[in-house]
């Protein structure tokens, strides 16, 4: 029983930082219908924001962590406006290269500038683990995990109860309605890029504690970034939220269960189920 | 809006599949620092195919220093007891420079598939080295199997490579079989000398050729030595997350764990045995991952009384004067000291260019002969080897041996097996977390 526990537990920490990482992700295709292939390269620059800041001013992850949300929202707003801005209109393969240059781009200059080595960030503020009975919580994870809910939870408040949050969300369910309206969609796109690179970001920084750093990290990451927004459904970030959730317990107790070469398997499994029987996701709902 | 979506993540899976870093980053390179000199000196390419991007690319980018170390010395003119060093160039090729021209498996066989046979067929290199991962390997070679071309390998251990019966593949490590062998020998005198009973055996492997390689061969030993394999997991690589995996090794409570992985799979899992609270007795890693420059790097202490097997030693530095000259002029060029598997690949590098230059040709059949005549002495070599000679069928080479480290409180890897030529002391069982 306890170790059934233990999984649960683990899997729900590591599934909030995927949540996390999914949920600007499926903002940005929310409003835009553009998916971002760069996502896993923001990530990575949110990583290694919080890692030079500890190298150069001994910042802990936990102070870099705004910081690197503001350098990776303005990396996102940037983008959208030199880059994504300029395909608006082009074929949708286009869109999908250019936001895939991005990421080759970005990763290569990772891989030129800081070169292919593992880093870490040595004696972080939280580390360690404590015991609830026999279930252990990893403290660098929990932590993880309530930045996560934190940030999910503003961007939901900003989304439902802002006029600018409203503007947004109104862009994403009819864009022609909206620009009717008066709403000014290119700065809502612009934002949309932004928010979803501040998130990641957040991700990236909470990361740090516990994971390590590299400029190809983001390849690792991204795939199931993808799928659990295809998983919680397209655009809707509590679909991103309990999609993550669930991501990290199957891959938990399939490897547990079943046999850790075939978690993700059965991940995946899962996936096309949910797709096939209900196929905008579990909570989809365009 | 569903079928753009399924269209996109197609597009996904593809992409990540077969290009992880999207570009194929070839880059040509110059060996040697001459430029150009003289009007019109003949070159002697060499492909060199590395993972130099993507998950592998920490590896892939040593291996393909290593091979640019062994360019180096072979163009120019060194007081170095090596063959070709004292030399400039390749003297039966009237002076030839060697110019390698590198190219980027991304860590991908199929991209290395197609890479390999881009250098032999566009470039025209006389021979290829590479690739680093098992899977690369047996794809690149496959490429200069079917075209004609000598293929060097120089640290990929999966015993299959050499015995698939190809005629061009060549290797200077030992593999899999001979490396596990090793370590069941060491189990049994663990227990004849100091009373240590290894019974309980777990595997961690990577679920690739090197990972299923190593896994094989410590089945084979497992049951010929009539020990218990008490769990037995495939993981991948780039996982995100170990924690059930870790969680079911800690149930099985093996007394000894043998790992197969790469270097960010081996620091995850050390990170994760830490988070569970939870230490075998021993922990060995099959080289690789483990003996990466970042293993220690990133994990620092808690890297401490980690056991891997090994085909090299730092240790050699102060033992043999070979390995000092060549780690001094190693780190002048390159601002730090040899580690990992740099020597593999400067080793890999000058037994290939000396059979080419033996060989006096560019013909692949002269250069394949010359290879399988080699006899490079021991005393020449920056491994702890007694020499590099092939074995006429199977071409690998017959003189390679291992050595068990274990990762002291400094960092360090000191030579603990054999026993009667160990540096420092075997610390058995390793200490659990609570006590370090």
């Amino acid at each position: 029983m306890d170790i059934i526990l233990q999984i649960i537990v683990s899997g729900l920490l590591i599934g909030f930082v995927y949540s996390l990482i999914a949920i600007g992700l499926t903002l940005i295709y929310g409003v835009m219908d553009i998916v971002n292939f760069a996502h896993g390269a923001f990530l990575m620059l949110g990583m290694f924001t919080a890692y030079w800041l500890n190298q150069l001013f001994n910042f802990d992850p936990l102070l870099s962590l705004p910081i690197s949300i503001i350098a990776i929202y303005l990396l996102g707003w940037l983008s959208y406006k030199f880059v994504v801005n300029k395909v608006l209109n082009a074929p949708p393969v286009a869109q999908i290269f250019v936001t895939f240059g991005l990421m080759v781009f970005l990763e290569n200059l990772a891989l030129f500038l800081w070169s292919p080595d593992f880093r870490i960030i040595k004696d972080t503020f939280v580390s360690g683990d404590f015991n609830i009975g026999e279930i252990m919580f990893n403290i660098p994870k929990l932590i993880a995990a309530l930045g996560s809910v934190l940030i999910t939870g503003a961007i939901f408040w900003f989304m439902s109860k802002t006029r600018t949050g409203r503007a947004l969300k109104a862009t994403a369910i009819n864009r022609d309605a909206a620009k009717l309206m008066g709403i000014n969609t290119d700065k809502m796109f612009a934002l949309a890029w932004g928010i979803g690179g501040g998130a990641v970001g957040a991700a990236g920084a909470l990361l740090t504690n516990f994971y390590y750093i590299f400029p190809t990290v983001g390849a690792t990451f991204n795939l199931l970034a993808f799928v659990t927004v295809a998983l919680g459904g397209f655009g809707s970030i509590q679909g991103a939220l309990v999609a993550g959730l669930l991501i990290g317990i199957i891959e938990n107790l399939a490897g547990v269960f079943i046999g850790p070469a075939f978690k993700y398997a059965v991940v995946f499994a899962i996936f096309i189920l949910v797709i096939v029987i209900r196929p905008n996701g579990l909570m989809g709902g365009k | 809006m569903r079928r753009k979506w399924l269209m996109i993540l197609l597009v996904i899976v593809l992409s990540f599949s077969t290009a992880l870093m999207g570009c194929s980053s070839t880059e040509k390179a110059k060996s040697g620092d001459e430029g150009k000199t003289t009007e019109e000196v003949k070159v002697i390419k060499i492909g060199v195919i590395y993972p130099l991007t993507g998950g592998m690319a920490s590896a892939g980018q040593d291996q393909k220093v290593g091979v640019e170390m062994a360019a180096k010395i072979v163009n120019g003119s060194y007081d170095l007891d090596i063959p070709l060093a004292k030399t400039e160039g390749l003297p039966n090729f009237g002076g030839a420079k060697v110019e390698l021209v590198f190219a980027d498996t991304q860590g991908d066989p199929k991209i290395g598939l197609g890479e390999a046979e881009r250098l032999i067929e566009e470039e025209g290199v006389v021979a290829l080295i590479g690739s680093y991962a098992s899977s690369n390997t047996a794809a690149t070679s496959q490429a200069a199997e079917r075209l004609g071309v000598p293929f060097f390998n120089a640290e990929s251990t999966q015993h299959g490579l050499t015995e698939r019966g190809f005629q061009w593949f060549f290797r200077s490590i030992p593999h899999d079989f001979g490396f596990t062998q090793n370590l069941f020998r060491f189990y049994d005198e663990l227990e004849e000398k100091k009373g240590i009973k290894v019974q309980k055996i777990g595997s961690a492997y990577e679920n690739t050729q090197f990972g299923q390689g190593s896994n094989e061969a410590q089945k084979h030993f497992v049951k010929e030595s009539n020990r218990e394999m008490v769990v037995d997991i495939a993981y991948t690589a780039n996982s995100t997350d170990v924690t059930s995996e870790v969680i079911k090794i800690k149930e099985a409570k093996p007394d000894v764990l043998m790992m197969a992985s790469y270097v960010n799979d081996a620091i995850l899992f050390q990170q994760t045995l830490k988070q569970q609270n939870y230490m075998p007795a021993a922990i060995i890693g099959m080289e690789a991952g483990h003996v990466d420059k970042d293993y220690v790097g990133v994990l620092g202490k808690d890297a401490t009384h980690i056991l891997t097997s090994a085909t090299w030693s730092s240790k050699l530095i102060e033992s043999k004067p070979i390995v000092a000259k060549v780690n001094e002029m190693y780190k002048q060029e390159y601002g730090k000291a040899l580690a990992g598997y740099v020597p593999h690949a400067i080793t890999g590098g000058l037994v290939l260019m000396d059979a080419i230059n033996r060989a006096g040709s560019t013909d692949p059949e002269a250069i394949k002969q010359a290879l399988l005549e080699t006899d490079y002495p021991g005393d020449s070599l920056i491994m702890p080897w007694q020499g590099v000679k092939f074995d006429p069928e199977t071409h690998q080479n017959i003189y390679g041996s291992n050595l068990l480290l274990q990762i002291d409180e400094e960092g360090e890897y000191e030579v603990v097996w054999p026993f009667d030529v160990a540096t420092k002391e075997l610390v058995w069982p390793a200490p659990s977390w609570g006590e370090r």
